[in-house]
């Protein structure tokens, strides 16, 4: 029940939400919503453990995740944009896709013993500054160190770039972007591609660094959910996104920690005496989903903020009020 | 003679989309190095091979078809329920409670009062999501996938505390399941095979969900919040009234689904820690089945069937040639796709045919034309 060692494990476990939020959020603020992200994260941790098993290096295994999963992502995108079908029924098939491909890919996997995981370590001067060097940049995996980078440079990307005002201008108003002569469907196309790539490498960071393994669907438990409800939350913002992604790995490992002492608090531990008892903290990461999702959409609708105007909606050429 | 041969390619795209789904699948199967013909052939055999193996795909279409036809009800609705696999958990453990509990009155009525707690359980899992929508307006796809995570381990808390099998508390394995259903309160058998009564009840509620949507006030203010929310509150609908209850309904199938699982398969409820250990992932298959089945009460008939034929014949697939039956989930998920892709066909399909009709009237009689300069005359005039 050490809180440094709960954040810090927090900060690793929240990295695997923090890719496939971001994903998310990029491939949403394009105008297309993809529901398939478990599906994705699936094939991505099945595709980086069983790539390390067979060359002995994981950043092949992050590569080759990546790339599946971006595959992957390709036939929403072709239905959604080319085709112009339902954007949610697409994501449904999609996260059936994905997990029934790395369910039977990735059949006897678990027993195929351990493999070279993604290296650990800390930061030399900064791991000294009291409770943040503990917490953030002590014996993290290299890809926890790769997410702090990440996310201020996404959100750069989106706010003060070039591209990525097209990209914000596409999810908003798409045939003002279609005026200038830029490719509606070549970025929409692009950004769900890279959702896919973030969502696989959410799934490498499972399956190579956080908990190393491959336990069928169990390998993510509705994360790829969890990322879709944060992107409410964080209002397609990455530096909301991160907070909100730490804030649940934070969560996941209380859960467990709360359960081992047999005094908290200076109080018999109910959660110890009663392992039954167990199932209701296992609740909380969906319940405090549904509560987030609860003052997320509230405040949302108080400030007017909103999903992207053109979420949703198939861009069709000539067609009034899109 | 186009025209017929054009409505007769419509109602076959839905086969087309079946076949071109396993196509792919054959494509996964030499993947695996593993000869398709044969694999299709133990599907098929599993599936249909023998009365008993048809009676199975009968009863392993029941969940589908009563899950199905919520979803009918809700996506009709414009409401999205993801949230199958939940109330059915819910519903299946009201209604054990009530199986187990209630055992002075006699069978019929225990039965009965089983499956109306199965359907309340569900109405409940599927109501709160529904409210959440309504008047938080919160996401019902996220809400209701969370409501599932959260019925899961509300069941293995039940199972493991206050529901366990006393024979089961007493030993030291502690199998997390209830007591057993006495005889006389299972679901009747309908011939000598597992099939039971909740077949003929589903097919029962799929005609009354039918006759629900398209001949009743309810089932049209349902559709009609579902095509357009706005108009429909200009017209005096109460919107949000109409979405919770087409959650509601859709959870209150699913609970059903649950209840009859307990009361005509296993007789007792029995959990391996996941949802789909108990359900067979029936909450999912469900969506599948109805989307399949044009999302018409009916039609998902047959689609269930579909369903549950694939699901049975994968066991054996996977007996004979080795495949882990997972692959049907993938396979669901293709149907779906080229489903999905299908219906665009169909869209595009019509617009045409409505394009071409115009072109051929395209000189329209000297009254029409007369009315047409009226109403633009008005138009300038305001």
């Amino acid at each position: 029940m050490d809180p440094i060692i709960i954040l810090q494990a927090g900060v690793a476990t929240g990295t695997v939400l923090l890719f496939a939020t971001i994903g998310e959020i990029l491939a949403e603020r394009s105008g297309v919503l993809n529901l398939g992200v478990e599906g994705m994260m699936l094939i991505g941790a099945m595709t980086a453990f069983s790539t390390t098993i067979a060359t002995g290096n994981p950043w092949l295994g992050v590569l080759a995740a990546m790339f599946a999963a971006g595959l992957i992502s390709q036939i929403h995108a072709f239905i959604t944009i080319t085709l112009q079908a339902d954007q949610v029924v697409s994501g449904l098939a999609l996260t059936f896709l994905g997990t029934g491909i790395s369910l039977v890919l990735g059949e006897g996997l678990s027993k195929a013993g351990t493999v070279s995981l993604l290296p650990n370590f800390s930061i030399p001067v900064l791991s000294q500054i009291p409770i943040l060097g503990p917490i953030l940049f002590t014996k993290q995996s290299v890809l926890v160190y790769i997410g702090y980078l990440f996310t201020p440079l996404t959100w750069y990307f989106i706010n003060h770039t070039r591209p990525g005002l097209n990209l914000r201008s596409v999810g908003e108003y798409p045939s003002a972007v279609d005026s200038l002569g830029i490719s509606v469907f070549g970025l929409r196309y692009f950004y769900v591609f890279v959702g896919g790539m973030l969502a696989g490498l959410a799934g490498a960071t499972i399956s190579l660094a956080v908990a190393p393994g491959w336990f069928s669907e169990l390998t993510t438990a509705g994360q790829g959910w969890i990322a879709v409800g944060l992107v409410i939350f964080a209002q397609w913002d990455p530096v909301r996104a991160m907070f909100g992604s730490y804030a649940f790995g934070a969560l996941r490992r209380l859960i467990l920690d709360v359960q081992g002492p047999t005094i908290i608090f200076g109080l018999n531990n109910p959660f110890y005496y009663n392992p039954y008892w167990g199932f209701f903290l296992q609740m909380l990461p969906y319940a405090f989903t549904v509560i987030v999702l609860v003052i997320g959409s509230r405040e949302a609708m108080r400030k007017r903020l909103g999903a992207p105007a053109a979420l949703g909606n198939p861009y069709i050429r000539g067609e009034r009020g899109k | 003679m186009q025209q017929k041969l054009g409505s007769l390619f419509d109602a076959l795209l839905p086969v087309i989309a079946t076949l071109a789904a396993l196509a792919v699948g054959a494509v996964m199967l030499l993947f695996l190095k593993v000869n398709p013909v044969e694999a299709y052939a133990a599907l098929w055999d599993g599936a249909f091979g023998s009365s008993n193996a048809f009676a199975e795909t009968l009863v392993k279409a029941t969940p589908l078809l009563l899950v199905g036809i919520g979803i009918c009800i809700s996506f009709r609705g414009d409401v999205i329920n993801i949230g199958g696999e939940g109330q059915m958990i819910i519903g299946a453990v009201l209604a054990t409670w009530v199986g187990l509990n209630f055992t002075g009155l006699p069978g019929w009525l225990t039965i009965t009062l089983s499956m109306m707690a199965g359907f309340l359980g569900g109405a409940i899992w599927g109501g709160i999501p529904g409210v959440l929508k309504a008047y938080f307006s919160v996401n019902e796809i996220l809400s209701t996938v969370m409501m599932n995570a959260i019925a899961v381990q509300l069941m293995n808390f039940l199972l493991r505390g206050p529901m366990i099998d006393p024979a089961q508390a007493e030993m030291a394995s502690q199998i997390p399941q209830t007591a057993r259903l006495e005889e006389i309160f299972r679901l009747p058998r309908l011939a000598p095979t597992r099939l039971h009564l909740g077949a003929l009840i589903a097919v029962i509620f799929a005609v009354l969900v039918y006759i629900l949507l398209w001949r009743t006030t309810l089932g049209y203010r349902i559709r009609a919040v579902g095509q357009n929310p706005h108009a429909s509150r200009y017209a005096g609908i109460k919107v949000q009234r109409y979405m919770v209850l087409a959650l509601l309904l859709s959870g209150a199938f699913a609970g059903l689904a649950g209840a009859t699982q307990v009361f005509g398969v296993n007789y007792r409820m029995i959990t391996d820690g996941s949802s789909s250990g108990f359900t067979g992932s029936a909450g999912f298959n469900g969506i599948v089945a109805a989307l399949f089945g044009g999302l018409h009460p009916i039609l998902t008939i047959p689609a269930s069937i579909l369903f549950g034929a694939l699901l049975v014949g994968a066991n054996k697939m996977q007996r004979v040639v080795q495949v882990p039956s997972a692959l049907i989930t993938a396979l669901n998920g293709l149907v779906v796709v080229f489903v999905v892709s299908s219906e665009i066909i169909r869209k595009r399909r019509q617009r045409r045919r409505e394009a071409v009709a115009k072109r051929d009237d395209e000189t329209p009689p000297p009254a029409v034309e007369a009315g047409n300069k009226k109403i633009q005359q008005a138009e300038v005039g305001s």
